[in-house]
């Protein structure tokens, strides 16, 4: 989704002249065109992350609205403390953007992924992250983080587009809901893309729904999602993100709080490192069964007698 | 206006009694650290521009940043009052979006020259010429992201950038040569590519004066004070004690601490 996020920043940066662009000394063969484009309102800030958060909150403070960019984990865990302290306490518009969330940089190692990112920042003051899964939903969340004009984190990840049964909602995307749904399928991230493939060969295909969230901290249950749970009473939560403070807790906190039945509740997300061994983005989705067949499984396992 | 010798040390003075009945009301501590940097303050806050911006990153100083601010009409009197207890807006470190004075809350070490490194990045960029200040400790310089803004600033040529070190040569838990060494040195700054100045910040025309000189020269560099100061300063027995960043004053003490100001400070 790099690509497509620097050309829609490039259009936007280009009509509005209070946007600034820093960078913590990475975009190779990405960020160019913002160079070029932006002129001294891009900012290379250096190998130096935490002082580029203070930065930017300095700027927005002065009328600016100021992209943070650097890969998920360093702009993350590195400034936790910044991005609480002087940009969410002071809800200044400062954009945090984390190229390859989730397992995205696979085999470059445990360093280089970003799997409890949503649980560090979603629960933060005047927070609100944003975690599109397809190419397609990237300039909704953008125009939406733009409009807002508050602390927000972008989870970038791998860029596949968005099929054609999914359609667009205002919480993300939903597929078509069925009278007597199985299963309601909740997921977020680009790990989607191994539902889809999962349902394209599975049989129990037309008795799921399936329902994308492209926000977090995710506190209001849809409609139409509580009435796909309401008819199913079979949820499955799917996240590349570790279990506690993602998606997966947002959902089951919502279910209990609304009283819907559910009568079996799966829950798929990034195990870890379990065994100590690394690997491609694929392989630790395996480990952590968010690979397609993991996920088939899954989904069979909800049509099959206990 | 600029007030004479005679009407600095008379405000000194005045704003040390301020400063120390907010701790006795409260019967709280770091009144060391505020002794400390309220020369400082005065020589920055009394006489800045008003598009100018000033952060007290050091913000375990908030009663001396909640005194002078108070004696210059942005926090009223009536708050000044809710100092430390339930329902105030004035807790032990500033707090975030009740003044237009603290534009940012602080109290971790650290945040302060960050911030302000980026107010005047966009102070460059939008055109104006107000200087963004920020007053550290020099405890505080022990933090790594003193030294990634101070490379941004000077790579980022913000000679609208002031930054004042009150150096008591005192942190946490002991003198900072015992603990890292004099990370507040001036060969560390120049070294870095600052316009350094060492001045008394115990004395309010010196100050003013270093920071007149080192703003008059348009170089492209980001410029530093280097404060030297005393913690506790002006109250005999909290003078050079570290266990004055912590401790809260009992009557006596007080009454003490009182009397030594009114003679010290001709009140």
């Amino acid at each position: 989704m790099r690509k497509e996020f620097s050309t829609y920043i490039e259009k936007i940066a280009t009509q509005q002249q209070d946007i600034v662009f820093i960078t913590g000394d990475l975009g190779y063969n990405a960020l160019e065109n913002l160079a070029d484009a932006m002129g001294n309102r891009f900012i290379n800030a250096g190998v130096a992350e935490q002082n580029m958060i203070g930065v930017a909150a300095g700027m927005a403070y002065k009328g600016y609205k100021v992209i943070c960019y650097s890969i998920a984990p360093f702009v993350v865990y590195r400034c936790l403390e910044q991005v609480r302290n002087d940009v969410c306490f002071h809800n200044l518009p400062v954009y945090i953007v984390g190229n390859g969330g989730g397992y995205g940089y696979g085999i470059m190692g445990s360093s280089h992924h970003c799997i409890e990112d949503i649980a560090c920042f979603s629960g933060l003051p005047n927070m609100k992250c944003y975690v599109p899964a397809f190419v397609e939903d990237l300039d909704a969340c953008l125009t939406d983080m733009f409009d807002r004009k508050k602390p927000a984190y972008l989870r970038l990840g791998l860029g596949k587009n968005r099929p054609d049964f999914l359609l667009p909602t205002p919480f993300g995307a939903a597929s078509k809901l069925s009278a007597h749904s199985g299963l309601t399928i909740v997921a977020q991230s680009p790990v989607a893309n191994n539902i889809v493939a999962a349902l394209a060969g599975n049989s129990n295909q037309h008795c799921v729904d399936l329902f994308i969230i492209d926000h977090m901290p995710f506190t209001t249950l849809p409609d139409t999602l509580a009435q796909s749970i309401q008819n199913s009473s079979n949820v499955l939560v799917i996240e590349e993100h570790i279990a506690t403070g993602g998606l997966g807790q947002a959902l089951s906190t919502l279910i209990h709080t609304t009283s819907l039945p559910v009568h079996r509740y799966v829950h798929l997300f990034a195990a870890g490192y379990p065994d100590g061994l690394y690997g491609s983005q694929s392989f630790h989705q395996q480990v952590s069964r968010l690979d397609e067949n993991s996920i088939s499984q899954t989904i069979n396992s909800f049509f099959q007698p206990l | 206006m600029v007030l004479s010798e005679k009407e600095h040390i008379n405000l000194q003075g005045n704003l040390r009694l301020k400063i120390l009945g907010l701790h006795h009301s409260a019967g709280s501590g770091h009144i060391g650290c505020s002794l400390s940097c309220i020369d400082i303050m005065i020589s920055i806050l009394r006489y800045k521009n008003a598009q100018d911006s000033f952060i007290l990153s050091k913000g375990h100083a908030a009663t001396a940043l909640y005194s002078i601010l108070n004696e210059l009409g942005d926090i009223p009197n009536e708050d000044m009052s809710t100092f430390y207890k339930n329902r105030t807006t004035l807790p032990a470190h500033p707090a975030p979006g009740k003044y237009a004075a603290i534009p940012f809350a602080t109290g971790s070490l650290g945040h302060g020259l960050p911030i302000a490194s980026g107010i005047a990045t966009a102070n460059k960029l939008s055109g104006s010429t107000a200087i963004s200040y920020v007053l550290m400790s020099d405890g505080e310089t022990n933090e790594g992201t003193t030294w990634e803004a101070a490379h941004f600033a000077v790579a980022n040529k913000l000679d609208n950038l002031l930054v004042i070190i009150d150096k008591n040569g005192l942190q946490g838990f002991g003198n900072t040569l015992d603990i890292l060494g004099d990370t507040a040195a001036i060969a560390l700054w120049q070294t870095i590519g600052f316009d350094v100045a060492t001045a008394d910040g115990h004395n309010v025309d010196n100050l003013i004066d270093t920071r007149n000189t080192l703003l008059a020269a348009h170089n492209g560099k980001p410029k530093v004070i280097i404060a030297n100061t005393i913690k506790g300063k002006g109250v005999s027995y909290m003078e050079n004690k570290m266990e004055w960043h912590y401790l809260p004053m009992n009557e006596s003490q007080y009454e003490e601490a009182v009397d030594g100001i009114k003679t010290k400070y001709n009140l």
